[in-house]
């Protein structure tokens, strides 16, 4: 059984990992590590965070090879993002970007509404566009419509490592919505996302479990190993799960001739 | 005699170097009420806005007795996921003392899982420490015939080459509260020169109306800090004897006038030791938490700072707070208000600040001088002295950002400079 054709492409590149490693929250120079042991070609960074003269910048500690996703947290409305996305490509991080658009300081839940209109004039621009955002099936398929490359619905509060809390609305996007959906944020243990791909998630991003665990490289293999398992399952086509009872051995409907 | 009026007693000192006419009015002002006016009336130009948060804040504090908690109130606390008001009251309590190592506990997980292991670190600098408020623990209070200073634009231009140099990214500009000495034009003057230098610039300054501050923001300020000192009116009234800073409501205020003059964040603090701390931090919380309410996009932090010895009076002390109690107001701090930014104060020292770093703080201050225009001798910078003004308060620990970083990267701690664009 062969996985290489199953790729994930987002923005005419075609990706064999689906984990999507997040970056902030623990030292840079565990980066590569975390990297390696996820087996991880895309990694997400704060554009404010690269956004410094500091001797150690944290993209010095990005492998060769991985796909760049700057992200615009710091940005309170779809101006401001628009203009962070900017300075990521000043700041020569590529043409992906992440669309973290927060007005609430206490939860930093993604603002849909500016979301989506950030998303229409950045990948107006050309940007590949993966928007951060609450799983509404409307604004999805706006963003669809507005030119995202992918959408990257929340599983719980981010850093709050609650997994799935919006399992039912992720799998309405999943069955409805044909771009890729990447589940985001909330995401707590690998047997999390281990479900949310046997759901049918294309991929998965995570930082707080990876910072949090007190082993940040071999927290990022247990994960990629889960993301694997969980999307061979999807492929395999789970089993059905009776809710009640089982099933009887002769059929009920037997005697139909 | 009240217990605050002995502590107020501790404080006051007569400098050598006044006159006896300024001598007359400092007596007069602290030996007879009369010759004070009203903490709660404005002063003329003071703005006024429409806020119901002085009156909630005051009305918690009155209705707080910390000797209520026992040590099940600090147990249920301690198990709850999200802290409600009378869990915040239980841990600043005196019954949660011997629940400090749980409480760091948990205070370290929630600032990890905010804040990762990242530590901020930022400077201050002070360009000016002219000061028209008589606040008697005060190194800067106009009794105190220490010398004076305002920084000119080229010898700000300087300090902030030589700051920036040893490679930080985030200025907190303070001045003494003088609006005739140091205007808000000239504040403005030092924003934009800073805007060049940094990638942050924060304020601490006297407070102002809406449209000062949205000046301010226009001219590159990103934040505001205003310390509320205490929220015991009776006592702000016996300590802030003279000056616009008398005004309490008109204090209290200025972080929401900040914010709606487009500042992006606020810090707010009270000085721990010039009244009850317990009390005082519930209400410094308390006024965070409803400021976030109010305004869900603003950026809040807290500082903690704790009364140090000042120019011409050494004997300035935080009394009863200790290092313990310090820990256990940082630690209610951040279980009620876990996304919340927590400053910790170069007042303290090394080993306090490099524990705390661990537990709560998010951002630290490093290369610190209180004094003016002495970055350059500080900075081993300069050969012929030049001449600076005097320091607000003695600090206590007096690292240079290098050393810093090293130390907190030592810790297991990630040093960082910036995490901030002006979009």
């Amino acid at each position: 059984m062969s996985n290489e054709n199953d790729t994930l492409t987002l923005g005419g590149h075609a990706f064999t990992s689906r984990f999507i490693l997040g970056s902030g929250k623990y030292s840079p120079s565990l980066i590569e590590a975390a990297v390696q042991h996820a087996g991880a070609q895309m990694i997400t960074l704060s554009v404010r965070r690269a956004n410094t003269k500091q001797s150690e910048n944290i993209l010095d500690h990005i492998p060769e090879g991985v796909t760049l996703v700057p992200n615009t947290s710091g940005a309170r409305d779809a101006d401001e993002a628009v203009r962070i996305a900017h300075l990521a490509r000043a700041l020569g991080c590529g043409t992906f970007v992440k669309i973290e658009i927060m007005r609430d300081t206490k939860y930093l839940l993604p603002d849909n509404y500016e979301t989506l209109k950030a998303t229409e004039r950045l990948a107006a621009e050309g940007f590949t566009v993966l928007p951060y955002m609450h799983p509404d099936l409307n604004v999805a398929r706006d963003l669809v419509k507005a030119g995202a490359a992918a959408i990257m619905p929340l599983g719980a509060p981010i850093g709050s490592n609650r997994g799935l809390a919006t399992a039912d609305f992720i799998q309405i996007l999943i069955d409805e919505i044909d771009l890729p959906v990447i589940v985001d944020a909330g995401i707590g243990a690998p047997s999390q996302a281990c479900r949310a791909m046997e759901m049918g998630a294309s991929a998965i991003m995570a930082n707080t479990a990876l910072a949090t665990s007190g082993d940040v490289p071999r927290m990022a293999r247990a994960f990629k190993l889960a993301i694997e398992a969980g999307r061979e399952a999807y492929r395999a086509g789970l089993g059905r799960v009776l809710s009640r009872g089982a099933a009887a051995s002769d059929p009920l409907t037997g005697f139909l001739r | 005699m009240s217990e605050s009026k002995r502590q107020r007693d501790d404080l006051v000192f007569d400098a050598s170097g006044l006159s006896p006419a300024a001598l007359g009015r400092k007596h007069r002002l602290e030996r007879d009420p009369s010759a004070r006016t009203d903490p709660m009336a404005y002063l003329p130009g003071m703005e006024r806005i429409d806020s119901d948060l002085k009156d909630r804040v005051l009305a918690a504090v009155a209705a707080y007795d910390p000797a209520r908690f026992g040590s099940a109130d600090v147990c249920r606390a301690l198990g709850r996921e999200r802290l409600a008001i009378e869990d915040l009251e239980a841990l600043l309590s005196p019954a949660a003392a011997p629940f400090l190592e749980p409480m760091a506990e948990r205070a370290r997980a929630e600032t990890v899982r905010h804040f990762g292991n990242t530590v901020y670190l930022f400077t201050p600098l002070y360009i000016a420490n002219y000061c028209e408020n008589y606040c008697v623990y005060c190194g800067f209070n106009c009794f105190n015939p220490i010398r004076r200073m305002k920084l000119g634009k080229a010898q700000i231009e300087r300090e902030m080459e030589i700051i920036a140099k040893s490679g930080m990214e985030e200025i907190l500009l303070l001045t003494g509260e003088s609006r005739s000495a140091s205007g808000v034009e000239y504040i403005g003057e030092a924003c934009e020169l800073a805007r060049r230098y940094f990638r942050l610039v924060g304020l601490e300054v006297y407070p102002m109306n809406t449209d000062e501050y949205r000046y301010l923001r226009s001219r590159g300020a990103d934040y505001v800090t205003v310390f509320q000192e205490t929220y015991d009116l009776a006592q702000y009234a016996e300590l802030h004897l003279l000056g616009h800073k008398r005004v309490w409501p008109y204090r209290f205020d200025a972080q929401e006038r900040a914010l709606l003059g487009g500042m992006r964040g606020v810090a707010f603090s009270a000085l721990l030791g010039l009244s009850d701390f317990r009390r005082d931090a519930l209400a410094t919380a308390l006024h965070a938490c409803f400021i976030q309410r109010k305004y869900p996009g603003a950026e809040i932090s807290l500082s903690c700072p704790r009364l140090r010895p000042i120019t011409n009076h050494e004997n300035v002390r935080p009394g009863e707070i200790g290092e313990r109690e310090l820990c256990q107001v940082l630690c209610a701090y951040r279980l009620f208000l876990p996304f919340a930014g927590i400053t910790v104060s170069s007042r303290e020292s090394a080993a306090f600040r490099n524990g705390i770093a661990k537990i709560v703080a998010t951002k630290i201050s490093a290369g610190v001088s209180t004094g003016i225009g002495d970055h350059a001798s500080k900075y081993g910078e300069e050969t012929a002295p030049a001449p600076e003004g005097d320091e607000q308060f003695a600090i206590s620990d007096t690292r240079s950002l290098a050393q810093m970083a090293a130390d907190l990267t030592g810790e297991g701690l990630q040093p960082v400079l910036n995490d901030y664009v002006d979009a």
